[in-house]
């Protein structure tokens, strides 16, 4: 049985979760585990790694500019701007 | 005991595409915040990203270039860490299955043999935004213009053992983006930033010392400097009984030092996965095919071709090829002089000095190649002499004008006519009787003053062969 970090998974993902929230979510993700060990189980040695379920090629797109930008309409939703940027709380560097 | 410094970079190359990877959003620099990032750059719900051919294409044209496998299979993954610049959680890049595989770079070290830099891999991925930390009381501004831009990952193997070799892998680098002209080259707006590991081992040791990355260093100096103070600092540690840390590191180019960075302590779990939202790139043949065909002459052949064809020396050779804009320059002016040896001198002497005098680039020059092309011809041709050229060189700096024209109105034809020098010759060695029985008495020296008071006499203009001789013949007498 894979031994999980619920509070390593919680920061990586920046989840604030109670005690009991962890002890919760750990369970159901020792289920998922258990089927994802079942699954590893199988011998898949010769079979290509599957990069995606459709059987189709990336279409490219040609370069140029096609987007026209409404800066004023998209920053409504954010909750603080100032000179055209995004404002958030400070990130330490 | 003597340590030996082991040193690989990671170099982000920004493709010069109009667009973005992803979108069809524009992707100048310098654009007014926010203004150049559109919904699918922003990551905003129900947006899907679809790949900018133009940057698949660059890709291809530099691994064809470093001599590298094409996979004509790779896939998009999606490497997961939250960070404000990065709208999404995560930023569209390659892991295990990168477009380009391993090549090579020949760099040039000054004073070394020619070295070959292994090439591990070079992958696309989109860039991230910009943070602004010091403009606001306890808030960080987000400018998203650069999300969305195409970047090439490239990434040497661990072969440079010098801060030196690392300067100069970064700098070939540099040329060779700027002849595939994949990227415009500018360092200071950030086009091509380096990420160097470092670390030192005892001469000998078969295992790799503990790592340190230096993050985001964007000049050649930089690198350099940054890369020896680290390679000191670990060999400090090491000496002084302590160990090296794994760590990421800032330098801090005013301070000449680097400093970890708190930020990023966590280590990094990236948990990359395939992006279901991109399919996988498939490139046929005809389209690598293309690509192979459109490659320009690269550095390294011009330099190699300067070299047994032009007769150029080495260094001469690699002054010339380093920029593309110089060689084209050069090889404009030699196409209408026909003297390459002649062509370099003056592309690296005189047009060199007066373009960084005045601060320009050579694709700014006031005199444009054919011109300076046509004065070396009239040098070559025995129209004017070397003299008179760079005084001529000035003039057309100044005011432009043609060659000949100048030429005839100026009078500036030099004297090849020996009647005319032999009057002059025979002048100047009348009024002179004390340095000819100077000369006469052994004292060689005196004969420069000779040729000095003639081609002064001459404004400049006798042929020096012919002054030479005549006034031999005429002292001799």
């Amino acid at each position: 049985m894979a031994d999980i970090d619920i509070q390593h998974l919680a920061n990586l993902a920046q989840l604030e979760l109670s005690q009991q929230e962890i002890s919760v979510v750990g369970e159901d993700l020792q289920r998922i585990m258990i089927m994802v060990d079942q699954m590893q189980a199988i011998d898949t040695s010769n079979v290509e790694p599957l990069a995606h379920p459709l059987d189709a090629r990336q279409r490219l797109r040609p370069d140029q500019i096609t987007e026209t930008i409404e800066r004023d309409l998209y920053q409504q939703g954010a909750p603080a701007t100032a000179d055209g940027l995004y404002l958030v709380p400070r990130v330490v560097e | 005991m003597s340590w030996e410094s082991v040193i690989g970079l990671e170099v982000h190359v920004q493709l010069a595409t109009n667009s973005k990877i992803f979108s069809g959003a524009p992707t100048a620099f310098g654009a007014e915040p926010n203004t150049q990032a559109c919904v699918v750059d922003l990551g905003l719900p129900g947006v899907l990203p679809v790949l900018n051919e133009e940057a698949v294409r660059m890709a291809v044209k530099f691994g064809l270039a470093i001599g590298a496998e094409i996979h004509p299979y790779s896939v998009f993954d999606r490497k997961n860490y939250f960070y404000p610049d990065l709208p999404k959680g995560y930023q569209i890049s390659q892991f295990e299955q990168p477009i380009v595989g391993r090549g090579s770079l020949t760099v040039h070290v000054e004073g070394c043999e020619p070295q070959q830099v292994g090439i591990t891999r070079a992958h696309l991925e989109e860039d991230a935004g910009k943070s602004i930390h010091d403009a606001y009381a306890g808030l960080t501004g987000i400018d998203l213009n650069r999300t969305g831009t195409p970047l090439l990952e490239v990434v040497s193997e661990p072969d440079l053992r010098t801060a030196a070799e690392a300067a100069a892998y970064f700098r070939q680098l540099h040329s060779l983006v700027r002849y595939l002209k994949i990227c415009d080259g500018n360092l200071a707006e950030g086009s091509m930033r380096c990420d160097a590991n470092v670390s030192v081992r005892r001469v000998g040791d078969p295992e790799l010392g503990v790592r340190a990355e230096i993050k985001n260093i964007n000049s050649f100096r930089f690198v350099e400097m940054a890369i020896t103070y680290e390679i000191e600092r670990q060999i400090e540690l090491l000496e002084s009984g302590g160990t090296v840390a794994r760590d990421t590191r800032l330098y801090d180019a005013e301070r000449n030092e680097t400093r970890s960075m708190r930020s990023k302590e966590l280590s990094n779990d990236y948990r990359y996965f395939p992006d279901p939202d991109l399919l996988p790139i498939e490139l046929d043949q005809s389209f690598i095919d293309a690509v192979a065909a459109d490659l320009p002459e690269l550095p390294e052949a011009k330099l190699k071709r300067y070299v047994a064809q032009l007769e150029l020396s080495d260094y001469d050779a690699a002054w010339l090829t380093q920029d593309p804009e110089v060689a084209e320059f050069f090889e404009a002016v030699f196409a209408q002089a026909g003297n390459a040896k002649l062509a370099a001198n003056w592309v690296m002497g005189e047009l060199s000095a007066a373009l960084n005098k005045a601060e320009l680039s050579i694709a700014e020059s006031p005199v444009p190649a054919a011109t300076l092309g046509e004065l070396l011809q009239r040098i070559a041709d025995g129209t004017v002499s070397g003299k008179i050229a760079k005084g001529l060189f000035d003039t057309l700096w100044q005011s432009g004008g043609d060659v000949d024209t100048i030429i005839a109105s100026e009078g500036l034809q030099q004297v090849t006519d020996s009647g005319e020098i032999q009057a002059m010759v025979d002048e100047i060695v009348a009024a002179n009787p004390d340095q000819v029985a100077q000369f006469l008495s052994g004292k060689d020296k005196v004969f420069g003053f000779f040729v000095g008071q003639v081609m002064k006499a001459s404004k400049g203009k006798a042929n020096p062969a012919q002054v030479n001789e005549l006034l031999r013949a005429a002292l001799k007498k």
